[in-house]
């Protein structure tokens, strides 16, 4: 600042602008870096959150990486090893900056330490924000039900399930939680040996919580059953059917927003009028 | 020892707090789980950090009562008697930065002059700046970069990559800029600033008895809020002081004191 | 363009699934198939697992097993597997294989019982062996001298020990794991049929109406066979019934259409009930099948105060207190025990009423006949009122509700025309009362005539893969000889010794050393040298403290022989390193009588040998003299001096075991010639030694034995059967085929046995009776003295050639019951993903992964009862031990409340240290399925 009698007079007024508009574009600068960084940092779409997490947006604005969940859910009394008496690593992982996770925020890879679907789901309770929200997992006595989870879906990839080459397995329908309601066992016979009957995995989507046992249990190289993001996995109807056969689809579409209901096509682009006033092209 | 005392004392607290932290996850104790971020005191006290809240809010997140309510408490806490102590007394950075500043002494950067000016109010910038990306980009901000964070949560869960911007702040610290993070950039620094601008501990300067060898000045990581030293018997009342005590400890001339400001004595 | 392996492993396994389904699959990958092929060798051989008996095709290359396909030419299975069977090929390669024989010694190296193990040679191995077996001899004479065998040794592993033992050391004391596995259902096919294994056979699945699994677990046991089951439901929904009849919720239940929980040991009234039903409906006379009854069937009953296998008062170890008096309590009703209320109207008929104190006398499978009306009479109290309030086993299914399925259950069996399969496993077998329960079964299809016939019949599935094939059919259990022959018959032992070649008088006529009696005498001091070979004997029994306790601090030498360490090796002295099923040939023949032979595959790791071999070496090291001389038994009991008679056949004192009973003339008939099939372009270590040049029991490098030795050990025991009911093919077809069902007469095997249409045995016994449909031709006990339900009123013999027998057996309590302190029933078993003891199954990563420890399931209500949360480790404690396990209250296992199941594969749950040794005191089969525990927080 002293120096600048030694320059040439620059107006008070005209310093005063110079240095905001230096200063916003240094900022204008780091802010669009920071948001660039931040827009990196919202990590895989493919992350699994754990049970009770708010829509993954939502999620990652409410989430305040505290870690109180993962402590919770390594700390549970289920979780103790039997040899050493000690908490074994537990489902839930912070993520740390190498992760395709934001940084701080809970998740966890089924194939590695799955959700074991804990009846009191200590990791939920203890979350301050409610980024883990506590409502959707309360069933209507005003419990908390495990199986209201919904933290992914279980896919199976029928290429590489050894059941549907006729091999009695079934590893992850045994190892299912909720055995015969997520995942039930579709018979069909096998024509090739004429004697037996294929035992194959069918997973129920709406019962299917994602805890991943399934996936940590299967026996292929690279498990064939594996869990995905519900947004990921799923495809999506609309709301402007209801199937008529089935009483429960109605709260499907009543569930979903019902936004604008008119329909654009390129076809009705125009106005009636001004597609009217066009004129017939007669030759 | 007598010119360490608050030095240690930061130190036990610091450290314990690491120490509480990790064995919550470690041994399931139960006496402060969680983070910085938020935690929990015996399950039933929350804390959380008021502008990992403020960013929340600026994400557009619909926050949970009890973050908020543990907001209120580290606000009221700060506010009305801690001052800026988190960053000398609960901020795990502090060490690290603290060390870089240590080892820059030893190796006399201080002595070469450099021009590297950067102004300490960039910390209340980087605040505004933080709110505007979490609004833009819906999540928190400064959380995502954080090396408090990062530090708190390495020492509960295992460091990962991002140990790295640990040992950048360290460099930073050492070659760049003397208390380049902590007093100048960290806006949780600005915000604890802030909060602790009214509260009742503070340093004491008895002009009487100083005899200006300026050792207070020579460790004080916001040298600027003494400015009354030798000349003025007052508090020091500027917001970025951390109450870290160093000047008290380093002071041999009983010039320097915590004391309790009276508001209603004026 | 280059493939890589995994590409060659796919176009391999697209190529034969294309071929199997009709697919035409692209020339390029058929090309690469037959390249990756092509330095392959396939070959046939048995999966390693269960008694379900699936032919499996094994890929070698470089001397190591690459991989695994069913074998689609195969009837059982027709190319398919299990996840254990899909795993077959990394069964033998665990990072922890047994390669040297390990000793326990001091620093000296010197053997110590309190040392370490360390390597040591073969020759330091058989030393040891050889003194503590002389030392044994010694001390306790042939009955101190013990071997705990399997039903998965091979045929001919299983033929050799059985000579080594029984003519060789002139010991009895050699019984299989198989008692634990099916010794119920071998006294209940002596007692109804005079001759052992199932009448019926797979195809019955195919043809039935009506599938019940009692007691079996079938979908994940047997998954194969459950597979087929399905099938058949799915074939005709509506005409094919499944009935579970189980003791809690298992995924046996999936398919069925009637499942009923009944509380444990109460199957024996349910039986009773369908009998009841049979025999006092009003229309009674146009259900029982009274032309089949009175040409076919006789009608007896045997004493019921037959104790419970425990521990006797008089035995060494109780007199010296080795047993708390907490176990006490129970083991003390093996010698009385005052009637319940519960059992008390079932033993009205045969004349006690309740707390009477009833005074047991061991076990005996005596048993007179009786009239039809005292067997209406046994029946009477098993009313549907009575039947549904002792068996009904979820309390909170309505009473009501338990009934109406009782009568569906009976309405199937009657249905006329309805064809009916009855399969339990170990269930019915791992029983206090398991001959009773055996023998009710062939009750209920002999009434209704639907036994031996296409699709309809008692069917007894067994657990091992050879179970049948080895410990039945060669007889390596204490009390058995080749082919249903018997120790006890001095005719049997004439024609065994005489097949042997040895003296008559060699064989011990008392063989009561089942394995539970090993284990006894080892902690009664008696047994002193005992061999583990291809189980685990001491993971696999119940009160298994007492066991272990005994094999470690009581002067004593155990050897394990095994391919993987486990909880056997652990407690043994010596641990010698076993080749595994496909490093050697071998046999196996599974439940439905299939005998499957296979060649040796590769050269076994490191300085394994097979059990065979260890055997046969182990028999160079002892001379007639040191094993032929004179014994007094502990019955009193004396064998004779057989020593000049031997002379009297051409042997000296000093000719060794091996020249009598494994290189003797017949023997070296049996030309080993590399270029003749089935020996062609194979391994055979046992002949011709290997490039391993391993060491052997002289310290030289085994060379081979120069003859064809498994064809040699096959076509002996074969010898016994042929002409006789138990009719194999010859070794060499066995190789060619896949597997096939005897009694093979003229080249054809057997589908139904005791049917005249299908069994060449009955057609011609038959013809002496002249029935023209059934003969059941079997010998055992096929004479019997008269009575009621009460007793034998004469003594004198009637014989019922050809006949089959019908028993009166009541409901009676297991010794030990769920009270105040012990609240729960433990029931245990396995899993699909495990076999056994886990020692080859826990080290398959995949298996490993799927199911990484045993869970404690049990029902929620009981869970949250006792503030139990779901994973959390709680303690499973009996009057025996307790061991920690985890919560399940979901998934595969739902028990009823009052029950909890814990499967025995994972010795870091150890259940069997919680099991009670009580068994069926006929059959000596142990009761895993029932003690009573209490549960609590870790």
């Amino acid at each position: 600042m002293e120096n600048t009698t030694k320059k040439p007079q620059i107006s008070e007024r005209r310093k005063f602008f110079t240095n905001i508009a230096h200063n916003a574009g240094l900022g204008l600068m780091g802010g669009l870096l920071w948001a660039g960084y931040a827009d990196k940092a919202k990590g895989s779409a493919l992350t699994l959150r754990p049970p009770g997490a708010l829509k993954e947006e939502d999620f990652l604005s409410a989430c305040i990486k505290c870690g109180l969940c993962a402590e919770a859910c390594t700390n549970r009394p289920s979780n103790i090893s039997k040899e050493t008496g000690k908490p074994r690593p537990g489902t839930l992982k912070i993520a740390k900056a190498q992760d395709d996770v934001t940084i701080g925020t809970p998740f966890f890879i089924a194939n590695d330490v799955p959700c074991y679907m804990c009846e009191d789901i200590p990791c939920v309770p203890v979350c301050p924000t409610g980024a883990l929200d506590m409502a959707s997992l309360t069933n209507k006595n005003n419990e908390l039900d495990f199986r209201l989870m919904d933290m992914g879906i279980a896919v199976v990839d029928p290429n590489s399930c050894i059941a549907f080459w006729g091999i009695q397995c079934d590893a992850c329908y045994r190892a299912c939680p909720l055995m015969d309601e997520a995942i039930k066992l579709e018979y069909d016979r096998n024509e090739r040996t004429g004697k037996h009957a294929f035992l194959k995995p069918i997973v129920v989507m709406d019962v299917c919580t994602g805890c991943g046992l399934c996936e940590k249990a299967c026996v292929t190289d690279k498990p064939a059953i594996f869990i995905q993001p519900r947004d990921i996995a799923l495809g999506d109807p609309g709301e402007h059917y209801v199937k008529g056969w089935d009483i429960k689809d109605e709260q499907r579409a009543i569930d979903q927003e019902i936004g604008d209901v008119t329909t654009k096509t390129e076809r009705s682009k125009k106005g009636a009028a001004d597609y009217l006033n066009e004129g017939v092209d007669f030759e | 020892m007598s010119n360490m005392k608050y030095l240690i004392l930061r130190r036990i607290s610091q450290i314990s707090l690491l120490v509480l932290y990790f064995g919550a996850n470690a041994f399931g104790w139960k006496v402060l789980t969680g983070t910085m971020s938020s935690s929990s005191v015996f399950e039933t006290i929350p804390l959380s950090d008021p502008f990992a809240v403020l960013q929340m809010f600026a994400a557009g997140a619909i926050l949970a009562f009890d973050a908020i309510l543990g907001a209120i408490i580290i606000v009221l806490f700060y506010g009305i008697i801690g001052g800026r102590s988190f960053c000398s007394w609960v901020c795990p950075v502090n060490m690290v930065t603290d060390a870089a500043n240590w080892l820059r002494r030893k190796l006399y950067i201080d002595k070469i002059e450099r021009k590297v000016w950067i102004s300490r109010n960039i910390r209340y910038y980087m605040i505004v700046l933080a709110l505007i990306v979490s609004f833009v980009s819906g999540m928190a901000a400064f959380e995502i970069i954080s090396p408090i964070t990062i530090l708190n949560r390495g020492a509960i869960f295992g460091f990962g990559a991002g140990a790295g911007l640990l040992v950048a702040i360290f460099l930073f610290d050492l070659f760049v800029l003397k208390n380049g993070w902590c007093g100048h950039i960290c806006p949780l620094g600005g915000v604890h600033s802030i909060i602790g601008k009214y509260s009742l501990i503070r340093v004491k300067h008895n002009s009487d008895n100083c005899t200006l060898c300026m050792k207070c000045k020579e460790v004080c990581p916001e040298v600027q809020v003494l400015d009354m030293i030798g000349k003025r018997s007052e508090f020091v009342v500027k917001q970025e002081c951390t109450n870290c005590g160093r000047c008290v400890d380093v002071c041999n001339d009983d010039a320097l004191s915590f004391n309790i400001r009276n508001y209603l004595k004026k | 363009m280059s493939i890589s392996r995994r590409d060659f492993l796919k176009n391999s396994a697209a190529v034969a699934a294309a071929g199997a389904v009709g697919i035409s699959v692209p020339a390029t990958a058929q090309e690469a198939a037959a390249q990756a092929e092509s330095d392959w060798r396939w070959d046939k051989a048995a999966c390693r697992f269960c008694g379900t008996g699936c032919g499996i095709m094994l890929a070698t290359k470089g001397g190591k097993i690459v991989a695994v396909k069913g074998d689609p030419a195969a009837p059982v299975n027709r190319g398919l597997n299990c996840i254990k069977g899909y795993f077959t090929a990394k069964i033998m390669y665990g990072a922890d294989r047994l390669k040297t024989p390990l000793l326990r010694m001091n620093d000296k190296g010197e053997f110590d019982k309190k040392g370490k193990f360390k390597p040591v040679s073969w020759q330091r191995a058989f030393d040891e062996m050889e003194k503590h077996i002389k030392k044994a001899l010694k001390a306790s004479g042939p009955e101190g001298v013990a071997m705990f065998s399997s039903g998965q040794h091979t045929i001919m592993e299983g033929y050799a020990a059985q000579k080594l033992w029984k003519a060789g050391f002139r010991s009895n004391a050699l019984d299989p794991n198989a008692r634990h596995c099916m010794a119920s259902a071998v006294v209940g096919f002596y007692q109804t049929f005079g001759i052992d294994e199932p009448s019926g056979c797979y195809d019955d699945i195919e043809l039935t109406d009506t599938v019940v699994a009692w007691g079996s677990n079938m979908a994940e046991m047997h998954p194969i066979l459950w597979s087929r089951v399905s099938d058949r439901k799915l074939s005709n929904p509506d005409r094919v019934k499944v009935v579970s009849i189980q003791t809690y919720t298992h995924r046996t239940s999936d398919l069925a259409d009637i499942e009923i929980i009944f509380s444990p040991n109460t199957d024996l009234a349910i039986w009773n009930y369908i009998a009841r039903e049979i025999v006092m409906r009003d229309e009674a006379e146009k259900i029982i099948d009274w032309d089949f009854v009175k040409k076919h069937i006789v009608f007896a009953v045997g004493p019921v105060n037959i104790g419970y296998g425990l521990r006797r008062a008089d035995d060494k170890s109780i007199k010296e207190n080795k047993y708390s008096a907490l176990e006490m309590e129970t083991v003390s009703k093996e010698m009385q025990k005052a009637v319940s209320a519960k059992e008390a109207p079932a033993l009205e008929p045969y004349g006690y009423k309740e707390g009477d104190v009833m005074k047991n006398i061991p076990g005996t499978l005596g048993h007179w006949e009786i009239s039809f009306e005292e067997y209406k009479k046994s029946l009477e109290p098993y009313t549907l009122e009575y039947t549904a309030k002792i068996a009904k086993g979820d309390p909170n299914e309505d009473i009501e509700q338990f009934k109406k399925k009782l009568q569906a259950l009976a309405n199937l069996y009657i249905e006329k025309d309805r064809k009916v399969v009855s399969f339990w496993t170990m269930g019915m077998n791992q029983h206090t009362r398991g001959t009773w329960v055996n023998t009710q079964s062939y009750n209920v299809h002999f009434m209704l005539n639907k036994q031996a016939k296409p699709g309809s019949g008692a069917f007894s599935l067994t657990g091992q893969p050879s179970a049948c094939g080895t410990a039945r059919e060669v007889g390596t259990f204490a009390h058995r000889l080749p082919a249903d022959m018997m120790v006890e018959n001095p005719k049997h032992r004439e024609i065994t010794e005489k097949g042997w070649n040895v003296p008559l008088g060699t064989i011990n006529p008392v063989g009561d050393q089942h394995i539970m009696k090993i284990h006894r005498d080892i902690e009664d001091g008696v047994v002193k040298f005992a061999w583990v070979s291809v189980c685990n004997a001491y993971q696999d029994s119940a009160s298994a403290h007492h066991w272990i306790n005994a094999a470690r601090e009581m002067d004593n030498f155990i050897v394990t022989s095994d391919g993987y360490p486990g909880i056997s090796a652990k407690v043994s002295d010596l641990v010698l390193p076993s080749a595994m099923i496909y490093e050697k040939w071998g046999g196996y023949g599974n439940a439905e009588r299939r005998t499957q032979l296979w060649r040796q595959q590769v050269v076994p790791v490191g300085e394994a040998m097979s059990d065979t071999w260890q055997m046969v070496e182990l028999a160079k090291r002892f001379k007639l003299k040191d094993v032929w001389g004179e014994y007094t038994l502990r019955s009193g009991t004396k064998l004779a001096n057989v020593i000049d008679a031997a002379k009297k056949m051409g042997y000296t004192e000093d000719t060794t075991l091996y020249e009598v009973l494994y290189a003797n003339e017949k023997a070296k008939s049996y030309k080993a010639d590399p270029n003749k099939f089935p020996q062609k372009g194979f391994d055979n270590t046992e002949v011709f030694g290997d490039s391993r040049n391993v060491k052997g029991s002289d310290g030289e490098v085994f060379k081979g034995y120069g003859f064809m030795i498994q064809e040699y050990l096959f076509e002996e025991y074969a010898g016994f059967g042929r002409g006789h009911g138990h009719d194999l093919a010859p070794f060499e077809v066995y190789h060619q085929v896949r597997g096939l069902k005897w009694p093979v007469v003229d080249g054809k095997e057997t589908q139904w046995r005791f049917n005249v249409k299908y069994d060449p045995y009955a057609a011609k016994a038959a013809k002496q009776t002249g029935a023209d449909d059934f003969a059941f031709y079997g010998t055992l006990a096929k004479a019997l003295p008269q009575g009621d339900l009460k007793g034998i009123k004469d003594e004198t013999l009637k014989p019922l050639p050809n006949k089959a027998k019908i028993f009166a057996r009541p409901y009676m309590d297991p010794p030990e019951m769920p009270d105040e302190k012990y609240d729960t029933w433990l029931c245990t078993g396995r899993v699909l993903e495990h076999w056994h003891s886990g020692t080859m199954t826990m080290r398959v990563p995949e298996l490993f992964r799927a199911v990484p420890e045993a869970l404690c399931y049990i029902n929620p209500k009981d869970a949250t009862a006792k503030g139990f949360k779901q994973g959390e480790l709680i303690w499973v404690e009996s009057r025996r031990g307790k061991v920690k396990a985890r919560v399940e209250t979901r998934g595969r296992n739902r028990p009823p409340q009052g029950l909890v199941f814990v499967p025995w594969f994972d010795e870091k749950v150890f259940i069997n240290k919680v099991c009670l040794d009580a068994t069926c005191p006929m059959s000596k089969q142990t009761d895993y399925k029932k003690c009573a525990v209490k549960l609590y927080k870790a």
